[in-house]
């Protein structure tokens, strides 16, 4: 939205070469983040959020590849560096939590090790200066105790601590942007709103960008200063978190807040979509949500819609909203 | 680890209990010693008299706690063949064998290891297959037939390694060793990389596996997001995963080199243990077969623990006694 976002992602295009053919994971995403801000971005289990994630840091898993596009970090191309400096910007720059708490940290390791080892690689700190930053960081990220603590293992640790570590294994080198994937799925109710309120103002105070992948739109709502809508690999809208929540344009995502059960209303049965994403290889021609949007018209089973501005920084991919049409 | 030390020594002792019944069983059922010690002319007066002295009129139990005493006092017996005591009979050949199995094992352990790492990290490169289809052939090629090639063309065709004995040796009173000599050395190079040969593509394979399964889990990739060096994940994080189950076969394998070099030392004309063994089947020499049936299950119990120590040392889940999970 500011004139020099942190990070552009612009037509990205991620595929998997199988032997059926190449299945496009990530088809066409752009967006950008500016800095210090939270990007939420949702969608259904292969809808490709994970996989831009991926992409981002560098880590897609092969046969992944990014085939088209380009990733800017700060104006750089970040998205065909070879791997040896990629990975100088992996924790310096782009910080990463994934899913699961309980399998991110190595078992064999103390948690100070592995703390120290990343402040280490980062930084040009001496052993005891990286383990008085460890244990500051343990700190702040609200570990009691963490003198105590430092000198443990994962398995000593409960998963919302463990979570906790993983934070501040990603804020290690103070990196300007956090690739939060899924960072509360793996944990219980009651954990998960805690690490958002630590993730939200750890954030705030260091000023790092997150994008934050999730299917939660609870925790969207909750942290995100934007979110953006992910469908079949496309982003199907995108816009402040307030516009989308309170006046979503597009049909699936309509669908999704339509969805959404509500505390104080009696409901017998849960409003869902009809039918389900399709299948990587069995993307419809047109605009992959035709087979389940109720709106559907000729224009939607034959061409592909792009983004299509429909309010200030509020823009929805759908060719109802497409001017001279004459359908909406 | 106190308590853990002594539940193994318990269970090492049940063990070398039952092998112990069994190493003496075979006097009683491998014919009848008497036989096997009068001349042929002896009086039906003669053999009673010397069953009386010998003890073997007692029960079955008496001869059996008779013998256990004298076994734990170091008293096997006399050898049938060689008329001396078996334990200086083993003795003598204890460190030829020792030598040689202790060469083969740092032999599979320092080259099966690196091959097993190169192979699991790079497994499209040509080199990679290459490897792979030799193990193929290290698995699959009989150990005697692996020893006669060797000596055919190092020894015979090329002339350059001896083709049997250990060479010169040096006697330091309690051992006699062939690592202080040049022609103790060369002597121990054929038998060492025959012997080693199955080892190292067991060793290789094995870390190849457990190096895919590793390299494919979610510390891993978290270690990479950080962006550690390529050094630090692939032999501090991945490497040091791998290792339980490396050191588990390792053991095992550790054991039977000592039990089946055997063949090995047949080939090579070896003067160790094996060979001294397959004398004595020749002879029906069975105070030196039962003694080495104890000695060998001795030497896996022994292993065995040493394997269990090492774990607790590998991985700190398994030292549990100050292990207690935080709360939230």
């Amino acid at each position: 939205m500011q004139n020099a976002p942190l990070l552009r992602v612009e037509d990205l295009k991620v595929e998997f070469p199988t032997r059926r053919g190449r299945l496009v994971a990530v088809d066409g995403v752009s967006f950008d983040i500016a800095p210090g801000e939270v990007l939420g971005v949702v969608g259904e289990s292969g809808a490709g959020k994970s996989m831009t994630g991926s992409a981002i840091i560098g880590l897609l898993e092969p046969p992944g590849r990014i085939a088209g596009g380009s990733i800017s970090l700060d104006g750089r191309r970040i998205d065909n560096l070879p791997y040896e400096e990629m990975r100088k910007i992996r924790g310096k720059h782009i910080g990463a939590i994934f899913q699961d708490p309980l399998t991110s940290l190595n078992p064999l390791y103390s948690v100070g090790k592995q703390l120290v080892e990343t402040i280490e690689t980062h930084s040009d700190l001496s052993p005891t200066q990286a383990r008085e930053r460890a244990l500051a960081l343990l700190r702040e990220v609200g570990i009691p105790a963490p003198e105590r603590r430092i000198d443990q293992y994962p398995h000593q640790f409960s998963g919302g601590m463990r979570q906790r570590v993983v934070i501040a294994l990603a804020l290690c080198a103070n990196p300007r942007l956090i690739v939060a994937d899924e960072p509360t799925t793996a944990l219980d109710v009651s954990i998960q709103a805690q690490i958002i309120a630590l993730l939200k103002r750890l954030c705030r105070e260091h000023g790092t960008a997150v994008m934050l992948v999730t299917h939660d739109m609870g925790v969207i709502a909750e942290t995100a200063d934007r979110v953006a809508v992910m469908y079949a690999g496309r982003v199907a809208e995108i816009g402040p978190v307030r516009d989308v929540i309170k006046n979503p344009k597009h049909p699936y995502t309509v669908g999704l807040m339509g969805s959404i059960p509500r505390i104080g209303r009696d409901e017998e049965r849960l409003t869902q979509i009809e039918g389900s994403m399709p299948r990587l290889t069995e993307i419809p021609t047109g605009c992959a949500f035709n087979p389940r949007c109720p709106l559907v018209f000729d224009r939607c089973l034959r061409d592909r819609p792009d983004l299509i501005d429909v309010g200030p920084f509020h823009r929805v991919s759908c060719w109802k909203y497409a001017e001279g049409v004459g359908h909406a | 680890m106190i308590a853990f030390v002594i539940r193994r020594l318990l269970q090492s002792l049940i063990v070398m209990l039952v092998v112990g019944f069994v190493a003496f069983s075979m006097f009683n059922f491998l014919g009848d010693p008497i036989n096997n010690m009068v001349g042929q002319d002896a009086t039906e007066e003669d053999r009673e008299n010397l069953r009386v002295a010998l003890g073997l009129d007692k029960p079955f139990y008496v001869q059996f706690l008779v013998y256990l005493s004298n076994a734990v006092q170091g008293n096997f017996g006399t050898s049938y063949r060689l008329g001396m005591p078996v334990v200086d009979a083993l003795a003598d050949r204890l460190p030829a064998t020792l030598e040689l199995v202790f060469c083969a094992a740092g032999l599979a352990l320092l080259v099966g290891v690196p091959l097993g790492v190169y192979t699991g990290l790079h497994r499209d490169r040509w080199l990679s297959k290459v490897f792979l289809t030799l193990s193929l052939v290290g698995i699959s090629l009989p150990t005697f037939l692996i020893g006669i090639l060797l000596i055919l063309f190092f020894a015979v065709q090329l002339g350059w390694l001896p083709s049997f004995g250990r060479g010169d040796v040096v006697d330091l009173g309690f051992w006699s060793t062939g690592f202080l000599t040049a022609s103790g050395l060369k002597a121990l190079i054929l038998p060492s990389v025959t012997l080693a040969l199955f080892q190292l593509t067991l060793v290789m394979r094995l870390v190849r596996a457990e190096m895919l399964e590793v390299l494919r889990t979610d510390y891993i990739k978290f270690a990479r997001a950080r962006g550690l060096s390529n050094r630090a994940v692939h032999f501090g994080h991945a490497l040091g995963n791998t290792l339980v189950p490396v050191i588990t076969i390792t053991g095992l394998q550790i054991g039977s080199l000592i039990a089946f070099a055997i063949v090995t030392e047949t080939v090579f004309q070896w003067p160790g243990m094996g060979l001294l063994f397959l004398q004595a089947v020749q002879f029906v020499d069975i105070p030196i077969m039962s003694s080495y049936l104890i000695l060998i299950a001795f030497f896996f119990v022994a292993i065995n623990l040493v394997v269990d120590l090492l774990y607790y040392f590998v991985d700190p889940r398994l030292r549990a006694d100050r292990a207690v999970a935080g709360g939230h």
